[in-house]
């Protein structure tokens, strides 16, 4: 039995709830149990946006994760509010172009990818969410990068088919994104 | 197989609805259920179906009212405080006898109180709500699957019984997104004479009403309607029973507090426990004849997302012979697997 | 011999529970009229009020719904648009359509809804024995009003058909009254029309009729119908103040 849970965390507006609707459907894709569940109500609206993503090959329990597996901070107080729930062995996602914090744990993998930098660089400027995602899939062990193209196809509505491209340019530079 | 999809709790009923052959719906805005209302809007025209946003959810429960008496299959949703108002016309549908489904996207009361998940209209949905001697068959999902196969399964038990269904959900479940497959589900349809359709003068008229004036005439509709009651707690009781067996404690939870009750109960196994779960799948009728299997159970809790409302029903299934206990979150929050599970290492110790 | 007057087939034999002198069983009798002379007895679809015709479902031989206090039009919109080859109308009285069930007039005619409404204004809650209206006159004295309506206090009686005019929602909005035989015949040209715009599909049509309450107004009924032409008429005026098909049909 193996359960992963998936706490996305950030600023509304950056795209926190699609990507953990990518991961859910990348686990959809690969015949394996999930649960989505958004953070909802004003916040939404410019505020702190979470998601709780929970992949497992077993019926999930509780879709409100308490102790993580993985945590992706794309900003500072979402950081500093999870970042001691993260189980330990866990592995933490940083924005480090957001968040010039380090995580002073050493129980855990933490990963410091300048995405929001990345994505202006490359003209993807609202797909830092994606460029973390494709570091995630690439590093994390429960987790593949294979596939995707799939999920992007379905994910992405045909009216905004422009969108697929860029974002498989955002997963795949995530995918090779090396310190 | 029908394919696996990703869908919210919420689009998951309005979906289901669509396919039990609900083609009216009534509503109004409000969080954390618009999602259904949105879903309805887009796929009604479509499909030959009328959403309509009505200007209240007074207004929304009556237009359902008059859909119902006029023999269709019809639906409103709404949340915590707007079930209040809708209130009024539960209680004239439940006195006229024709067949609804009510959804309630439960959020923390009272008052305007807030948007986050709850469970505090229990005692709402299942003792009442508006006025006078009345019933509704209150169905509490627990995923996104049972979002759909409950209001189709509401749907059916609203006509065959000529009285509402309510699905009793929170925003939890209302928010989420879960696999969910639609399976082709047999829709039974069920005949009507009674209902509003014009006279083609070839029959008396139909008069759908609930004004009795003559006391006696009130009091024998309402044995009746309590006859029918009486055959619903018989027949139509449902219930999930996880690690029963050797249950010592009983753990006693639905909807989203099942869920996280049912990963407290395997830490609890885990530490050498003998603790089980009811999950009361239709919250009225209460499943008493789940409680009664338990004989085993030495002590019961109720984990609620409210002070602690059910609670009272389980004592009433336990007869109260035995301690029932309280593990509660309320205006929002949600209990912790970590907090369920002090509560049944308490209950162990007898506290 | 011939017949030269009987009962509308669309009215039941069930004799009418109202008060000696109350127009409400004219009222009733002009829309059974009409419901005849428009061969739609088996298609009509009626939604009673909670007030004096609360019990109108047992006089009227079409399906007949009672609707909550004020609720009648989304009744009566919950009913037209799952049976829109129907013919729905509402009958309701001041109480009911212009003070609890304010929002659901004012919005059934705001999306013009095609329905029939017939509002009956006599200016006091009747059933609930003579209180104050949302249409009780300046001065009026009822139970509720005893030193009779002061509008600095509790406001000024709703003039319903000019308010509802000002949307551009309905399409026919008239005033009436059945006080005497001119007005009585004129009365049920409106009601007719009505009904004829529903049949044609053409939208919200609302009906007032100023009417009398001999019981609550403590007059004889013959008072009573001089009292709505001295003091009911001049604040509340006969006419149609919107009739958006007007000129078209001829």
């Amino acid at each position: 039995m193996k359960t992963t849970q998936i706490l996305i965390a950030g600023f509304g507006g950056q795209g926190i709830l699609f990507s953990g609707k990518f991961l859910a459907y990348k686990g959809l894709t690969e015949e394996l149990q999930v649960s989505w569940l958004p953070s909802y109500g004003p916040e939404m609206r410019g505020g702190t946006a979470n998601c709780n993503v929970i992949l497992s090959d077993t019926p999930v329990g509780s879709p409100i994760i308490t102790t993580p597996d993985v945590l992706i901070a794309m900003n500072l107080p979402s950081l500093e509010k999870y970042v001691n729930s993260v189980v330990s062995g866990g592995q933490i996602y940083v924005d480090s172009s957001l968040i010039s914090a380090k995580v002073e744990r050493d129980d855990v993998e933490v990963f410091y990818i300048p995405a929001t930098q990345m994505a202006k660089d490359e003209g993807i400027s609202s797909l830092a969410n994606m460029i973390i995602v494709g570091h995630l899939l690439e590093n994390n062990p429960e987790l593949s990068f294979d596939g995707v193209a799939e999920v992007v196809e379905k994910l992405v509505p045909p009216k905004k088919a422009a969108l697929k491209e860029l974002n498989m340019k955002a997963l795949s530079l995530g995918k090779d994104y090396k310190k | 197989m029908a394919e696996r999809i990703l869908m919210k709790g919420n689009e998951a009923i309005a979906e289901a609805a669509i396919r039990a052959g609900c083609r009216h719906y009534f509503g109004y805005p409000i969080t954390p259920q618009t999602e259904i209302a949105a879903y309805m809007a887009k796929k009604m025209p479509k499909i030959g179906g009328v959403f309509l946003q009505a200007e209240s959810e007074i207004a929304s429960i009556n237009m359902v009212y008059g859909a119902a008496a006029a023999g269709m299959r019809v639906m409103t949703s709404s949340s915590s405080p707007g079930i209040s108002l809708k209130a009024e016309g539960l209680s004239y549908i439940a006195g006229s006898d024709v067949p609804a489904l009510v959804v309630n996207v439960q959020r923390g009361g009272p008052g305007l109180g807030g948007i986050q998940p709850s469970q505090s209209d229990y005692f709402q949905a299942t003792k009442g709500g508006g006025h006078g001697d009345y019933r509704m068959i209150v169905l509490a999902p627990a995923s996104v699957q049972e979002m759909a196969s409950l209001t189709i399964k509401g749907f059916d038990l609203a006509d065959k019984y000529r009285m509402t269904s309510m699905i009793l959900a929170d925003g939890t479940i209302g928010q989420m997104m879960e696999p969910i497959t639609f399976e082709d589900a047999e829709i039974t349809t069920y005949e009507k004479p009674w209902a509003l359709t014009g006279t083609e003068c070839k029959r008396k008229h139909n008069v759908v009403n609930s004004l009795y004036l003559k006391p006696d005439e009130l009091e024998r509709k309402n044995f009746e309607r309590y006859e029918k009651y009486a055959e619903i707690e018989k027949n139509e009781a449902m219930w999930e029973d996880y690690m029963m067996d050797d249950a010592e404690i009983c753990v006693v939870a639905f909807g989203i507090a099942s869920r996280v009750a049912k990963n407290a109960v395997a830490m609890a196994r885990a530490e050498g426990i003998k603790v089980g779960l009811i999950r009361p799948i239709t919250l009225w009728p209460f499943p008493n004849a789940a409680f009664e299997a338990a004989d085993k159970a030495k002590a019961f809790i109720s984990v609620e997302l409210s002070m602690g409302q059910m609670i009272e029903d389980v004592k009433l299934a336990t007869k109260c012979q035995k301690p029932v206990y309280l593990c509660n979150r309320t205006g929002g929050m949600i209990p912790s697997p970590d907090e369920i599970l002090a509560s049944i290492r308490n209950a162990m110790k007898g506290e | 011999m011939a017949v030269v007057f009987e009962k509308p087939k669309s009215l039941t034999d069930a004799p009418f529970h109202y008060c000696p002198g109350c127009p409400h069983g004219i009222i009733h009798r002009l829309v059974a009229e009409v419901m005849d002379e428009l061969g739609i007895e088996g298609k009509a679809i009626g939604v009673a009020p909670v007030g004096c015709a609360v019990m109108a479902y047992d006089y009227f031989s079409c399906d007949m719904i009672e609707a909550p206090h004020g609720r009648a039009p989304a009744v009566a919109t919950g009913i037209k648009r799952c049976r829109p080859d129907n013919v729905v109308f509402t009958y309701q009285g001041d109480g009911d359509l212009a003070s609890i069930g304010m929002a659901e007039t004012v919005h059934s005619a705001a999306r013009n809804e095609n329905i029939t409404v017939i509002f009956v204004n006599n200016a006091i809650y009747g059933m609930t024995g003579g209180q104050m209206a949302p249409t009780s006159l300046p001065g009026q004295v009822t139970q509720t009003s005893p030193y009779g309506r002061d509008v600095n206090h509790c406001g000024w009686p709703i003039r319903v058909s000019e308010m509802l005019a000002t949307l551009e929602g309905p399409e026919y909005v008239a005033r009436v009254a059945v006080n005497n035989v001119k007005n009585v015949k004129n009365a049920k040209k409106a009601i007719k029309k009505a009904f004829e715009n529903q049949i044609a599909g053409k939208g919200f049509s609302l009906v007032e009729v100023v009417s009398a309450c001999p019981t609550n107004w403590g007059m004889t009924p013959k008072a009573a119908l001089e009292w709505v032409e001295s003091d009911m008429l001049p604040y509340y005026p006969i006419g149609v103040y919107k009739d958006r098909s007007a000129g078209e049909d001829k």
